[in-house]
């Protein structure tokens, strides 16, 4: 990718624009990884919680455990992560001063504070066996169970905004690749959500029990992998960054363990060790397309290209002539 | 959210806000034609409101070392050194990834023709062809915030740090902010930035604590030849496209206005220019929306998306096994 | 400088106003605005460019050939305005037959004295005044004592008849003269010595001369782009005849606009801090010349003299009454003996030479960083090395105060801090909104300054520092006897003092003196016209006089300009009283009538039988237009009613200098001091008359006819940035202004750095015959390599305002330049000379010394060698 081979006209030129000694114009954003991380744990704890009601309903209390705790444990990490990415981390409470429905973070923060009490009392029920059959822990003890119900619907009625609100989350920002893909993102983070869900259930939960999970993967790779194709390759121009460089790898290496995953909970569901790996597989997948996305994102912002040439088009779609000819 | 063009569309931002008997919208008209490159702004900016410095880098971006707007920079001086007739004027602006131009490494290739001082029958400043004189120019533009009639850093914050005045400008409150780093990507100009080692988002604040008691903004303070011109914005708009109108009738017809066009994609700037080039070779969006004009479409789609969710769980949970 | 929006055109040459004088540029814009052409001559693209209509690049070092060019295309089409020409000029006056030309004598004028290198002038006289004309020795020590700066205000003594041709046909008459001169300035000649274009000449001839006139003017500015050269007195002399051919002298959006470097820079010459001047440009006396009170005044006023120098004695009396108070009295001549007195060339370079002599014990430096900010730094450095005390006064630990420890020579061995034996003093200063006073600024504008807030800890103003210290010394003197302390003792040294520390002079109290008194009741003066010679006025400086007038501080009046017309006269004070734009009683014709509406400012009112207008007229007030003097008068009464520059010797405006110069009576092309060409026009190369210092430790890169000027083949010139302000003292030690030009740079060109292989951002260093300095390279279309007599010729530019203190450091540019010296004011030439340019750093440390000396092998300046001052061959001897 020389500029030297690019004279020697061994390349197609790229398409030329203006820009001001090839700066960014938007900013690139200022969160770390921290907020990838979270994309995933987000996810998780919602498709959790989704297995985990399902498995309260339906009578499978081995994958309402694990889906409960893994919601509960993708939550406090999800908190850990939202709150050490802000530049005063000791004024997260100030995210509780409004509620903004044209900020989706102030959306999300509503979101997750309502799964969170929901997922949190769920989580706490698993913990009435552990307590004394008498006495005001006694009480607590049969007293738990229901409300665990109550939280685990809950936390099941909001999950799924918590899965995709992150998708408009990043898709309301000036950042080109975010931005254009919000018609996807959704169903992008909404099908790694399961697919991390299930995976995680796969994992955890016995394999009697985790018919549902496996459904619920498989669903959920369907959906991110038609979702994901979309968005590296509809978008034109700004769809380049999920191909390219790290991003690209990422989602490259997210595609295989999805369709590896997929495939073991298709075929090797009867094994606990086959599903044990495939849902490992899923979830590493959603790690590396929450992390594939966030750094498409980044790059998009970085390259003033992205921001630039779509915009030249825009207005000379606009006004009816080609806005940068050859 | 007041009125239907509470995300998109014209509007007067203050009334909107819920300000009663709001005053005049206040703004900057940035007039780069008799721009002098002097800075004098970005260090009455810094003086004023006690920025701190942005580190002592020579980026060779001509004479421009801030490098655009940050949180250090709430002022900042642009300089486009255009050595070729207007057609390759163009040319010289672009770069492509790969040719190096990032601070510190040498600018794009010069495309031909031009002057490169070898023996010809030519002389400087004159090309081929005897009629048509090279178009040296050097142009500057001190770039601020633009205080969006829209302003998506303002609508995405999630704390209420970010507010609209009584004046239609938009300020943080640096005593809420908790550096959430919203508004920075959502800012279509690239403006708004996260303070290193401070962690919150800073801005220009269109020296919201000198406007109110009646004073001109730092910069404009400073401004010696008036290329910074603050005042009631629809004012402004109209001695714009004077001024826009005169240079044209001089024959400087690359002269254009942006940002001052209600009906653009943030609802107009409340700080707008006057370009002799294209946005873009200045580092500005050439057709900036604001991101919020496609939240509704986005949470409908998300909506979507998690009915499906909920379904798929509901289908799962169907099954025998 | 608000009267540049009253121009039609406005030709800025020598000066980079937008980046050194952003605040007055908004001038040149707004008279851009009302539809005025602006147009700049620059060897270099600048702000300043940037934002004019044409931009005409030029050698540096040519601009005489450029502007001579000019007057030829005015002349050989006879586009002058002839009116004004003839009435206000000495276009008609008849010279020495005599005179000969450098036209005739290969780049000499008659009279040079190759003993001296001065000329004797005698043939340079209006016909009949030939014993008028200084001889070589006194021209000699005009050179050495830069007496040319006394004509600041006025034109050198003439008689008051002259020789007149009213048809301007007399071959010898002025006007023929100057066409003959400039006759060899063709546009072919401008395209080959300056590297302009036939066709960018064009546009500003044709600019120029259609914006001058009756009906509408033109504006010339220059900085020191202008006067910083070996020529360059010259160079003003040039714009100066334009402007008036063109008639644009003394008019409104005309005249010659000297734009100057600092606050307060035309104040320090008005109340100068020069060694050969007095307050109000009078002459600091000289041990022969002026050894008595008489012949000093009388070397002044010249007995017969026309013009208001003739009261000379008022202003010399009220001076030394200001100086000395009762002690002087009319028995002692006003106390004339306490002057000191100066016996030849004490300027700044001299001293510095001196110092590295061992001649000079102590230096007091205020608000200079000589160690950056002046020309060959080395020896700065070295002599300021080589003194007992040093006193610096500055607002930071500048270059000057810590050079003995950190300076470039400690890195190369030749100073070692611990046996530096210079005690270096220094006393922390207040800033300038610590202390109150005023700036005189470019436009001879006194502007009164309030104290914001007191000066921090152990900071004390300038005011205060002399104040105390001329205390102290008298304390320390009382019980001397001596006779060289008389002059002490016998100082009128009592201020009322004030401020949180109860110590602070009165600065109102100064500025009152500066005005004037009567001796009697003590009120203030209104003017300099109440001057008396018999001590019973005293006058800090003449010029001021009418700055305290009524008792009420004029230069504190803050009317805003909406508030008043363009002419601002409530806004500060200008002298002479208060008129901002002088000799404008050019600005109506003949008869005193406004030459047009358009550019009325003032005339005469027939009806009140007085001048009137929208400036106070440089005329006497009922004068009018139709007065003759008789033929006996003296004085300002010689002056008749279209004389309109009352203080030359004849009251007009001369195209020819008969006198006052050192170097010629007409500007001609030399090359400067150090080029890469020989002079395309003589065989003179450079000014013939030039100071140079001849000793091994000032060189000169070679030029011309000389052998190894290929060793320095590239031209350099250095100057200032907006965001710096000169040795970077102010702006180096803030974070908001080092930020925005964090390191020293070179700037080139693609032709030049592909020549040498110079990357972008990467290093190079420069070299000349004083030192080798290194920059960060900025390759940039702006400068433009030019084609000169057949060969091109590549230029570099580099900021001067880098050192080794700071928050951002880097070499000083001012290492670079040597010491060669225009002869009638002794300013060094700093804007252009000849270098090396190097990819890379420098060496360091001694290995530097060895570079150099190769270097300066090569160039065959090994054994000290210095070029001959005139290089005309012999074959001239007999003719001049």
């Amino acid at each position: 990718m020389s500029p030297r081979r690019r004279d020697d006209g061994l390349m197609v030129p790229p398409v030329e624009f203006g820009s001001y000694y090839g700066r960014a114009v938007v900013k690139a954003p200022a969160w770390h990884h921290d907020i990838a991380a979270y994309l995933f744990t987000g996810g998780l704890a919602a498709g959790s919680a989704l297995l985990a009601a399902g498995a309260d309903l339906t009578g499978r209390p081995a994958l309402r455990r694990a889906g409960r705790s893994t919601a509960l444990g993708a939550l406090l990490a999800s908190t850990y992560f939202l709150v050490n990415d802000l530049g005063r981390p000791a004024r997260f409470h100030h995210m509780l001063r409004v509620a903004k429905p044209s900020s989706p973070m102030s959306m999300g923060t509503w979101i997750l504070s309502g799964f969170g009490a929901g997922a949190g009392v769920a989580a706490a029920a698993e913990a009435a066996p552990l307590l004394p059959q008498h006495g005001v822990l006694g009480l607590a003890r049969r007293a738990l169970p229901p409300l665990g119900t109550v939280g685990g619907l809950a936390a099941a009625a909001t999950a799924p905004a918590l899965a995709t609100y992150t998708a408009v989350l990043l898709a309301d920002t000036a950042t080109p690749s975010w931005h254009e893909a919000y018609p996807d993102l959704p169903f992008v983070f909404a099908g790694s959500a399961m697919a991390a869900a299930g995976g995680a259930g796969m994992l955890l939960a016995p394999t009697a029990e985790a018919g549902p999970a496996r459904r619920l993967a498989l669903a959920g790779a369907a959906v991110d992998l038609a979702a994901a194709r979309r968005v590296e390759h509809g978008m034109g121009l700004v769809s380049e960054p999920y191909r390219q460089g790290r991003a690209g790898a990422y989602l490259r290496g997210a595609r295989s363990l999805t369709i590896a995953g997929a495939a073991g909970a298709l075929l090797g569901g009867r094994s606990r060790v086959l599903s044990a790996l495939s849902g490992l597989a899923l979830m590493g997948a959603s790690v590396l397309t929450r992390f594939g996305v966030f750094e498409a994102g980044i790059e998009s912002a970085k390259d003033p290209r992205y921001t630039v040439v779509p915009q030249r088009e825009r207005l000379g779609q606009r006004d009816g002539r080609t806005a940068l000819e050859p | 959210m007041a009125g239907p063009n509470s995300l998109y569309g014209p509007l007067d931002p203050a009334p909107d806000a819920g300000y009663v008997d709001a005053p005049p919208r206040m703004g900057f008209f940035t007039d780069t034609s008799v721009c002098i490159g002097c800075k004098a702004c970005e260090v009455a900016c810094k003086e004023w409101n006690g920025v701190p410095d942005d580190g002592f880098n020579l980026l060779g971006m001509s004479y421009d070392n801030t490098g655009g707007l940050s949180a250090n920079s709430w002022r900042a001086v642009a300089f486009i050194e255009q050595p070729m007739p207007r057609e390759a004027a163009v040319t010289a602006a672009m770069t492509q990834q790969g040719t190096g131009t990032e601070p510190g490494a040498a600018p794009a290739p010069r495309p031909e023709p031009q002057f490169l001082g070898m023996p010809t029958t030519e002389l400087p400043g004159r090309r081929e062809g005897h009629d048509e004189p090279t178009d040296f120019r050097w142009l500057m533009m001190s770039n601020v915030c633009k205080h969006c009639t829209h302003a998506a850093c303002l609508d995405v914050c999630p704390t209420g740090a970010l507010l609209r005045t009584e004046f239609g400008t938009v300020v943080v409150q640096e005593d809420i902010c908790n550096g959430c780093g919203y508004c920075i990507s959502a800012c279509p100009y690239g403006v708004i930035d996260q303070r290193k080692g401070d962690g919150r988002a800073w801005k220009c604040t269109l020296c919201y604590d000198r406007i109110g008691d009646g004073l001109m903004p730092a910069c404009a303070q400073a401004c010696p030849t008036q290329s910074i011109q603050y005042g009631e914005l629809d004012e402004l708009r109209l001695r714009a496209a004077d001024r826009v109108a005169t240079l044209h009738e001089r024959g400087e017809t690359s002269a254009r206005l942006y940002g001052h066009d209600p009906d653009d994609g943030v609802g107009g700037d409340g700080a707008f220019f006057l370009l002799l080039d294209e946005p873009e070779v200045y580092g500005l969006p050439p057709d900036p929306v604001v991101t919020t004009r496609d939240l509704p479409a986005m949470w409908k789609r998300a909506g979507l998306a998690a009915l499906a969710m909920g379904a798929a769980t509901v289908v799962a949970f169907l099954g025998r096994s | 400088m608000q009267d540049l929006v009253n121009a039609d055109c406005i030709i800025i040459q020598g000066s980079n106003m937008a980046e050194a004088h952003p605040v007055g540029f908004q001038w040149v814009m707004e008279a851009k605005a009302r539809g005025a052409t602006v147009i700049h001559v620059d060897p270099r693209f600048t702000r300043t460019s940037a934002v004019s209509d044409d931009f005409l690049p030029i050698r540096a070092g040519s601009d005489i050939a450029f502007l001579g060019g000019v007057v030829n295309h005015i002349l050989t089409r006879g586009l002058d305005f002839r009116e004004y020409v003839l009435a206000y000029t000495n276009a008609a006056t008849i010279v020495n037959a005599n005179f000969k030309d450098t036209e005739d004598l290969d780049g000499l004028f008659s009279g040079y004295d190759d003993e001296t290198h001065a000329y004797d002038t005698s043939t340079w006289q209006y016909e009949g005044h030939e014993e008028h004309g200084p001889g070589a020795a006194e021209s000699h020590v005009a050179r050495e004592t830069a007496a040319a700066q006394q004509h600041e205000s006025h034109g050198r003594p003439l008689p008051t008849q002259t020789l007149r041709d009213e048809t301007l046909q007399h071959p010898r008459c002025v006007y023929q003269i100057l066409k003959r001169h400039f006759a060899r300035y063709t546009p072919e000649v401008v395209e080959r010595v300056c590297g302009v274009s036939r066709e960018d000449f064009a546009t500003v001839c044709d600019a120029w001369t259609r914006n001058s006139g009756r009906d509408r003017t033109t504006a010339l500015v220059y900085s020191v782009g202008w006067t910083q050269h070996s020529v360059g007195v010259q160079y003003i002399r040039t714009g100066a005849i334009i402007q008036l051919l063109l008639g644009n002298m003394g008019r409104p959006g005309g005249g010659v606009l000297a734009l100057r470097g600092h606050a307060s820079i035309q104040g320090s010459t008005d109340i100068p801090t020069l060694f050969n001047l007095l307050p109000g440009y009078l002459p600091m006396p000289h041990h022969e010349q002026h050894e008595t009170y008489r012949q000093w005044v009388d070397a002044i006023r010249h007995p017969g003299q026309k013009g208001f120098w003739a009261d000379a004695g008022a202003y010399c009396a009220s001076l030394l009454k200001a100086y000395f108070g009762e002690n002087a009295t009319a028995d002692n001549d006003w106390g004339y003996g306490f002057l000191p007195r100066i016996t030849g060339d004490h300027g700044t370079y001299r001293t510095t030479l001196d110092m590295i002599d061992g001649k000079v014990k102590g230096y007091f430096l205020l608000g200079q960083n000589p160690a950056i900010g002046s020309a060959h730094g080395r020896a700065q450095r070295l002599g300021m090395a080589n003194l007992d005390w040093l006193v610096v006064r500055d607002l930071y630990l500048i270059e000057s105060a810590t050079f003995w420890k950190d300076g470039p020579e400690v890195a190369t061995g030749e100073i070692v801090p611990e046996d530096c034996r210079t005690e270096v003093f220094f006393l922390p200063a207040a800033s300038h909104v610590e202390k109150e006073g005023t700036f005189t600024q470019t436009q001879r504008v006194l502007q009164w300054r309030e104290k914001a807030v007191e000066p921090p800890e152990d900071c004390r103003s300038e005011l205060w520092f002399f104040y105390q210290l001329g205390r102290l010394v008298r304390d320390k003197l009382a019980g001397s006897t001596l006779g060289r302390d008389r002059a002490v003792h016998a100082l009128a040294w009592t201020y009322p003092v004030g401020g949180e520390r109860h110590d602070e002079p009165s600065a109102e109290a100064v500025l009152r003196e500066i005005n004037g008194y009567d001796v009697e009741t003590g009120e203030a003066l209104p003017g300099y016209l109440q001057l008396k010679d018999d001590g019973s006025t005293a006058c800090g400086c003449w010029i001021y006089s009418g700055v305290f007038a009524d008792g009420v501080n004029q230069a504190a009046r803050r009317k805003p300009g909406r508030e008043q017309d363009l002419t601002a006269a409530e806004w500060g004070w200008a002298w002479p009283m208060n008129r901002r734009i002088m000799y404008n009683r050019a600005s109506a014709d003949p008869e005193g009538r406004p030459w047009s509406a358009r550019k009325a400012y003032v005339w005469w009112d027939p009806d009140k039988g007085e001048w009137t207008g929208k400036d106070i007229p440089d005329f006497e007030k009922t004068k009018p237009p139709t007065y003759r003097p008789p033929e006996d008068a003296t004085g300002p009464a010689a002056l008749a009613g279209d004389d309109p520059f009352i203080q030359q010797g004849d009251g007009k405006g001369w195209l020819f200098a008969p006198g006052g110069l050192i170097d010629g009576p007409m500007p001609t092309h030399y090359e400067p001091v150090e080029s890469p060409v020989r002079n395309p026009l003589y065989g003179q190369q450079a000014n013939p008359t030039r100071k140079v210092y001849d000793r091994s430790d000032s060189l000169l890169n070679p030029a011309p006819p000389e052998p190894h000027a290929e060793v320095f083949p590239y031209v350099f010139s250095t100057s200032r940035l907006t965001e710096h302000h000169t040795a970077g003292g102010m702006s180096r030690q803030l974070a908001y202004l080092s930020e925005l030009q964090p390191e020293m740079f070179i700037e080139v060109s693609p032709a030049l750095a592909d020549e040498r292989g110079l990357a972008h951002l990467g290093w190079a260093h420069v070299v000349t015959a004083r030192a080798a300095i290194e920059a960060r390279v900025l390759v940039t279309e702006r400068m433009r390599p030019l084609r000169v007599d057949d060969r091109m010729i590549h230029q570099v530019w580099l900021p001067y305002h880098f050192g080794f203190a700071g928050l951002v450091t880097g070499d000083a540019a001012n290492d670079l330049i040597g010491i060669a010296l225009d002869p009638n004011v002794l300013i060094q030439e700093s804007k252009v000379g000849t270098c090396d340019v190097r990819p890379g750093r420098r060496p360091v440390g001694p290995a530097l010394l060895g570079y150099l000396a190769d270097y300066r092998r090569r160039a065959g300046l090994d054994n000290g060698h210095h070029a001959p001052l005139r290089t005309v061959p012999a074959r001239h001897q007999g003719e001049s």
